[in-house]
């Protein structure tokens, strides 16, 4: 009966799907929409708000993406995704670039074809005790219930922890990160382990944050990045040097709100050619010259975006660490424009 | 035998006593209590133990309710004013009742159309369902579909128009072929259709803002929208195909009997979350690759499939109850296959199935939650996903599953009931 | 289905492929095979082109790879260097104890609602009837997650045992029932623990031999030979003989209080209980009705006529109503025990580590083989399906009424 619907919708599906050409640039242009993948919710980088928009540090990412080559920064499609199903939407073309806390590992680059194109941020795993239970270091662990988020490198790390310093540990796997918590509140584990971030903002929401500690060790590297489909370098150049210009802009000092301004020609050639006045890098990329601008003032440069979503004046209160600019004694460098 | 008439009676009662009242014990309320209470030893142990039972689920959810707080932002000020007292925190629904429903992409100046799309199911349903009403009201039935989809995905009103203009020039094309052969009509039809959606096609395209509605996505439908609207369309799409399918296992030829056999065991044999799991991880390999279906197409694909199964089986049923007269009273009247099956064995199969399909279409719409476990937001999903981490409410579960139990509550076990009711009428019916 | 009736012709005309009923079907087979070879040929292109595209493969050598993550609830010896295969085969074989567990319970709590739905107590029956539509219509995932969180919210914590005023304490210093799960004491085999064991599952089966032989009896001579003491007595007797003349060889390992948590002793994970009680409430709901249903569908005048006959009511049950209910019960009831194992697929919810925890969950998620994995998912299903549904035809022809 309502056969309508679904063919309607095919001729929709059809229609747009027409449209489609070579490369990824090119149909995000002729889509005149991003498809950005996230995930299904962690508070500070992705999460919808009351009001259904999407909020935080990844989702600036996918903003400022949108800004560089569509000229709007609201016309991104976020499309939700799991652990499981991150990488097929990715592969299958569902979405242009994922923008999930996903850790760039060998296999994921090298075995399942996927470019990270760059960091936007350097974590870890870390632990996370209830400070009544008077444990100082992840070593004192053995024999505890360990809550794990499933899907990313977590479980991973955690049995190659476990087993590098020979103790025992019961994992609890969890799917969503709402529920993992839920049950280490509960005391149903121990131990809630995930990246060191994600613990941060979760024990934010907690009735009595101060009741828990985080443990000293962090036991991985997990360094975060957005990431686009293997093989198709044009638009992987695109969204890298979108992050890498959100990060040379706090190096130079460029800010949204003083972006309009500089761009009116300043004496620093390389702002210069970052805001398009000088040489034309905008258009070796495909785009126009002020794709940077609008991407810097689409959420503010990459110190902007992270004090606004996760910094220490939210909630969510991490502080810079590692992912302080490399001139600040952390590890969040760009290589140069020009 | 003798020796009684033998004997004279000294007293013979001439006029009726009237009837005692019944003995206290034995009327009313304390008969009433004495026989379905307290019958034997064993029957009041369980009566005292039911008693016990409805005492502690009043005593648990009383204060829950009766101190539950309305009109607070957040899970900290809930907490603040109950302070302990077992209030339950319903502003979280109070709240977030707009995303629970429709999903937070919605745009929410919208949420009348998906409202009165909902408000006009009724009324398509109806004369389906109650089968005293009216006849001509099945025309809205028929068009119903077209007006939900313009409705809930807006765009301009053109598309629903010619796809229904599609099936009316279809129609017309299979009455005036059928005479012929029905095979005919069948491929005439769908060729007229094809060719008039081809043709409107450019008509759509030339005009795509007229009289239209803004817009929206299916990426966009989340909620409890989302259950209705996977449940409604996977339900009627596998009605036809389903009817396909038990006719093909009916059927006399091995190589379509096998192919729709291997369909339908296949099908039930794989639990829905793994067909979910194709829809969602794997079918995208399967389609041209410069197409890409958006996913709430690719799971109305496999849940289409998934139902259309059951319903075979369902059908199949009804196939083999009808008495085997009816096929050879059909045959003999110099029907072929075709008139036979859309004029004797189809309705008649159909009615006994009926039942039946409500039931494997509200277990349906009940599966229809397992895709919040591929990342969409449905009732469920939003619950688990965007409301429970986010920073106001993480924490509150109670509220917000019971407000989705009471949801899925009241439409299974409305459609339930009535499944139940047809069932009674329809074997009066036949004994 | 009309019968040609003129004599064959001998010209064989192109149009009779469509209008004579004895091409016709060969027409339309040949048309569905084509069909089906042309979609499995444009789905097997599209697929080839996308993998190529995407620069995969289809290969299934990961499965012989180090899986790398721990599964806590191991039926057999697994670590996080065991292969994806054997991940694989300790998740199939948690997916075959959480449906064998929820199947019996689900039975036990239907075939109690079902009979006591019928009761003439109102409030018990009120109270089942509750039961029934509570849990039939409301999803099953939604069960699951309440289930879950109460577990997780209801229960005390294994720390809550500790102190010198626990506020928590085990029943009978043996079974702990914690948020965790629930800690009961496991049997620990010493030499000769496992004969115990043979002449145990030995009784079992003289049970049902005896049973057999007072049936043949009754049959034979119309002597009623006793069953339920002997049963009793060949249930207990033997294996308690063994156990002490073997000198006790089986003890029982009590769960203790360690550490973070209770060591020793058996663990019935949160998880488990979750999934296994969730499934076998909401199944249950469906099983009592089916039980009413085949209680209901035996005519009263069954239950008269062998009164007339002069059986004892225990009698009538036994040898007349329930034969004849459970040629009615029973063929539902094993489509609830499939359904109840394709429902425990939604383990995925509670993290419980099933099949589609271990080879659908983490080794897609580590390896990313999609297809693969949920190819092999599928086929175990599947193949579990098709053999209950094979057991499942034997037994009903073997209960078909045979009509003489």
């Amino acid at each position: 009966m309502k056969t309508s619907v679904f063919i309607g919708a095919l001729t929709v599906a059809g229609l747009s799907a027409g449209v489609a050409a070579a490369g990824t640039l090119d149909d995000v242009k002729a889509r005149d929409m991003l498809n950005c993948g996230v995930t299904t919710g962690v508070p500070g980088f992705a999460e919808p708000d009351a009001n259904g928009e999407w909020q935080g540090f990844d989702v600036a990412v996918c903003r400022a993406v949108a800004a560089a080559v569509l000229g709007d920064s609201t016309k991104v499609q976020f499309v939700p995704t799991t652990g499981k199903t991150r990488f097929t939407a990715l592969a299958s073309g569902e979405i242009d670039m994922l923008a999930r806390n996903t850790t760039w590992t060998f296999s994921r680059d090298v075995d399942l074809k996927f470019e990270f194109i760059g960091i936007n941020y350097y974590d870890g795993q870390g632990f996370m005790v209830p400070s009544a239970l008077g444990v100082s270091s992840a070593k004192d662990l053995d024999g505890a219930t360990v809550c794990i988020q499933t899907g990313t490198t977590t479980e991973l790390n955690l049995a190659d922890f476990f087993r590098a310093n020979n103790i025992s540990y019961e994992p609890v796997p969890i799917e969503t990160g709402a529920e993992a918590v839920q049950q280490y509140l509960a005391g149903a584990c121990d131990v809630y382990t995930t990246d060191a971030s994600a613990l941060a903002a979760q024990r934010a929401n907690f009735e009595t944050p101060g009741d828990h500690v985080l443990l000293p060790e962090i036991v991985s590297k997990e360094p975060l990045g957005p990431l686009v489909r293997h093989g198709d370098n044009e638009w992987g150049d695109v969204v890298r040097w979108t992050l890498n210009a959100l990060i040379t802009a706090e190096e130079l000092g460029v800010t949204s709100e003083n972006a309009e301004e500089l761009a009116g020609g300043t004496d620093n050639p390389e702002v210069n050619r970052l805001l398009g006045t000088e040489g034309t890098l905008g258009e070796m990329l495909g785009l126009d010259a002020e794709w940077a601008k609008r991407a810097i003032m689409t959420g503010g440069n990459y110190g902007e975006i992270f004090s606004t979503n996760i910094g220490e004046e939210t909630p969510i209160g991490l502080a810079r660490g590692l992912n302080a600019q490399w001139t600040d004694g952390g590890l969040i460098y760009s290589p140069p424009f020009r | 035998m003798s020796d009684t008439h033998a004997q004279t009676v000294a007293f013979v009662r001439h006029t009726e006593i009237p009837p005692a009242p019944p003995p206290p014990g034995q009327t009313g309320a304390v008969k009433w209590m004495r026989e379905n209470l307290f019958s034997g030893p064993f029957n009041t142990i369980m009566t005292l133990l039911g008693v016990y039972i409805v005492y502690t689920l009043v005593v648990g959810i009383f204060p829950w309710i009766a101190n539950g707080v309305w009109g607070v932002d957040n899970i900290r000020e809930c907490r603040e004013i109950t302070q302990g007292n077992g209030g339950a925190c319903f502003a979280v629904i109070e709240q977030r009742w707009q995303q629970l429903l429709f999903g937070f992409e919605y745009p929410s100046s919208e949420y009348w159309r998906p409202t009165f799309a909902f408000v006009l199911l009724f009324v398509a349903v109806a004369p389906v369902l109650f089968l005293n009403l009216p006849r001509i009201m099945l025309a809205f039935t028929g068009i119903y579909p077209f007006l939900a989809y313009f409705l809930i995905w807006g765009g301009t009103i053109l598309i629903p128009i010619t796809a229904l203009l599609g099936f009316v020039v279809g129609y017309f094309a299979f009455r005036r072929l059928e005479r012929n052969s029905f095979a005919a009509g069948l491929f005439g039809a769908v060729a007229a259709a094809l060719i008039t959606w081809w043709v409107t096609g450019f008509l759509v395209q030339a005009a795509p803002n007229f009289l239209a509605l803004p817009e929206v996505a299916s990426r966009n439908m989340g909620g409890f929208m989302l259950n209705m609207i996977l449940g409604t369309v996977c339900v009627s799409l596998s009605l036809p195909i389903g009817i396909a399918l038990a006719l093909g296992r009916q059927s006399h030829m091995p190589i379509i009997k096998w192919i729709c056999v291997i369909f339908i065991e296949f099908i039930r044999g794989v639990p829905l979350i793994t067909l979910l799991f194709v829809a969602n991880v794997v079918l995208a390999y399967f389609f041209p690759p410069e197409t890409s279906l958006d996913l709430i197409l690719r799971v109305i694909i496999m849940i289409t499939m998934f139902s259309s199964a059951y319903i075979a089986e369902v059908i199949r049923g009804g196939l083999a109850a009808l008495p085997r007269g009816q096929y050879e009273a059909a045959d003999s009247l110099g029907l072929d296959y075709a008139q036979a099956t859309r004029l004797i064995i189809m309705p008649q199969a159909l009615k006994i199935s009926i039942p039946g399909i409500v039931n494997v279409a509200v277990g349906l719409f009940k599966d229809t939650t397992l895709v919040s476990v591929i990342s969409m937001f449905d009732l469920v999903g939003m619950i688990r996903g965007p409301i429970l981490s986010s920073t106001d409410w993480a924490g509150v579960y109670w509220e917000l599953w019971a407000f989705a139990s009471v949801l899925f509550f009241v439409v299974c076990y409305g459609i339930s009931q009535y499944s139940q009711w047809l069932e009674r009428k329809l074997q009066t019916g036949h004994r | 289905m009309t019968i040609a009736t003129d004599p064959p012709k001998e010209s064989f005309r192109l149009s009779m492929l469509i209008n004579d009923t004895r091409y016709r079907s060969y027409t339309f087979q040949a048309i569905a095979v084509l069909a089906l070879i042309v979609i499995f040929s444009i789905l097997g292109n599209n697929l080839a082109q996308n993998l190529a595209a995407a620069g995969l493969n289809i290969s299934y050598e990961f499965l012989g790879d180090p899986a790398g993550y721990d599964i806590n609830q191991q039926p057999i010896p697994y670590d996080s260097q065991s292969t994806h295969m054997r991940a694989s085969i300790v998740g199939a074989l948690n997916t075959l104890i959480v449906a064998f567990l929820a199947c019996v319970t689900a039975t036990i709590f239907g075939v109690i609602a079902g009979v006591l739905r019928l009761s003439n107590n109102w409030i018990i029956s009120k109270l089942m009837s509750l039961y029934v539509e509570a849990f039939r219509n409301v999803p099953v995932l939604i069960w699951i997650i309440i289930i879950f969180t109460v577990t997780a919210n209801v229960f005390p914590q294994p720390r809550d045992f500790r102190g010198d005023n626990p506020t928590a304490s085990m029943v009978g210093d043996a079974v702990a029932f914690t948020n965790r799960g629930v800690y009961v004491p496991k049997p620990v085999f010493e030499a000769g623990g496992w004969i115990v064991v043979a002449v145990f599952l030995a009784s079992i089966a003289g049970i049902f031999l005896w049973r057999r032989y007072a049936r043949k009896v009754l049959f034979d001579t119309g002597r009623i030979v006793p069953v339920f003491l002997p049963s009793l007595a060949i249930f207990f007797v033997p294996a308690l003989l063994a156990y002490f003349i073997l000198g006790r060889p089986i003890g029982l390992e009590y769960p203790e209080l360690r550490g973070f948590n209770f060591q020793g002793g058996l663990t019935i994970r949160g998880s488990l209980i979750a999934l296994w009680f969730a499934l076998a409430i909401y199944t249950g709901a469906f099983i009592a009705e089916n039980v009413r249903a085949g209680i209901l569908a035996v005519s009263k005048g069954q239950t008269e006529a062998a009164a007339a006959l002069g059986l004892r009511s225990g009698r009538i049950m036994n040898l007349v109503i329930l034969p004849q209910a459970l040629r009615v019960i029973i063929p539902p009831l094993i489509s609830q025990y499939l359904n109840i194992t394709k429902n425990s697929s939604l383990a995925i919810a509670v993290g419980y580590m099933d099949l589609t925890g271990t080879l659908g969950g983490i080794t897609l998620n580590q390896t990313g083989r999609a297809i693969e994995s949920v190819l092999l998912l599928m086929l175990f299903y599947l193949t579990f399906s098709l053999t209950i549904s094979a057991l499942m035809n034997v037994y009903n022809n073997s209960i078909k009424l045979k009509e003489r």
